[in-house]
């Protein structure tokens, strides 16, 4: 059951965690905007270790406005993330 | 193991000297002499066969641009497949190409004249080396990692790609496992050309994202 559909604004949860984690730090905290859902997957975060990564995890396409990541003048440039759900929150 | 699973597990056991590496020390060779070893090791446990590695190693260096060069032709001569390609890439090039792009997903982004994806992976060096083949050392390297990220429009001037402020720029980092192919833009005066033709227009980097497709010989 996948939490978000596109076009849903999310906010990236802004948790410092050890370990091997797929979200970078300079997205944390952010808000973007669900522009795919690729699906769900194993989790990577487990994987890593050897885990198997159960329950998959849905992962989504999200575009952030470059501005919104790094500040400066608005336009219409972007960058865009891969997240999984547990990384994400409604905004 | 499978083909393009695990680059950000690998990039730390390269030994490629050209990609900076913050968790590497200066002798890259501690690298080789390891993974000699563990291949010994595996293969006294039984684990691995020589024969195995070494049809490994041949698959991986079979793979090059010119795999993804195909899709991209393919995609600019037909627009049901270029459909195809945009929706599930991954089933686009078992179907072309006769092989597993081996990795989770396999997604392409179109670039057009006012929309340009730039594809870069920050946390190490994903890449779609099934269809593309060994990331170029730049790709890998911090510079353009950390970089491309933040002033895309300034990595791609020094690339030589000026692109206009119309433009929007889209840089697409390759966190988790999905793996990403820029469809890049036909180039103009192309239209008498052939699938083949076509296909020898379409480098590495425009899939990338850092360039252009070629221009054909002759247009001006």
């Amino acid at each position: 059951m996948v939490k978000f559909r596109e076009g849903d604004r999310v906010r990236v949860r802004d948790e410092a965690r050890a370990g091997h984690i797929r979200t970078p730090t300079y997205i944390m905290g952010k808000v973007g905007v669900v522009s795919r859902v690729h699906g769900s997957y194993r989790n990577p975060e487990q994987l890593a270790y050897g885990e198997q990564g159960v329950p998959e995890i849905p992962l989504y396409y999200v575009a952030f406005d470059a501005a919104e990541v790094w500040g400066g003048t608005s336009s219409a440039d972007r960058v865009d993330v891969d997240l999984y759900e547990h990384w994400l929150e409604p905004a | 193991m499978s083909l393009d699973q695990d680059d950000h597990e690998r990039h730390d056991h390269e030994a490629d000297p050209h990609a900076p590496n913050e968790h590497r020390g200066p002798d890259t060779d501690v690298w080789e002499h390891r993974a000699a070893a563990l291949q010994e090791a595996l293969v006294a446990k039984g684990l691995v066969t020589p024969d195995q590695v070494r049809a490994m190693i041949e698959d991986w260096e079979s793979r090059t641009p010119a795999l993804g060069a195909r899709l991209i032709a393919r995609a600019w001569t037909d627009p049901v497949f270029k459909a195809r390609l945009l929706a599930d890439a991954k089933s686009a090039a078992r179907e072309l190409l006769g092989i597993d792009p081996g990795v989770p997903e396999l997604v392409a982004l179109e670039n057009t004249d006012r929309v340009h994806h730039v594809v870069v992976c920050t946390l190490c060096s994903c890449y779609p080396r099934a269809i593309l083949g060994v990331p170029p050392a730049w790709y890998k390297g911090l510079a353009y990692r950390s970089r491309a990220i933040v002033e895309p429009r300034g990595v791609l001037r020094e690339f030589g790609l000026e692109l206009a402020p119309w433009v929007e720029v889209r840089v697409v980092d390759s966190t988790a496992d999905m793996r990403y192919l820029v469809l890049p833009e036909r180039p103009a005066g192309t239209e008498r050309m052939s699938e083949q033709e076509l296909a020898a227009l379409v480098t590495r980097d425009s899939m990338i994202g850092v360039a252009r497709a070629k221009e054909p010989i002759g247009v001006t």
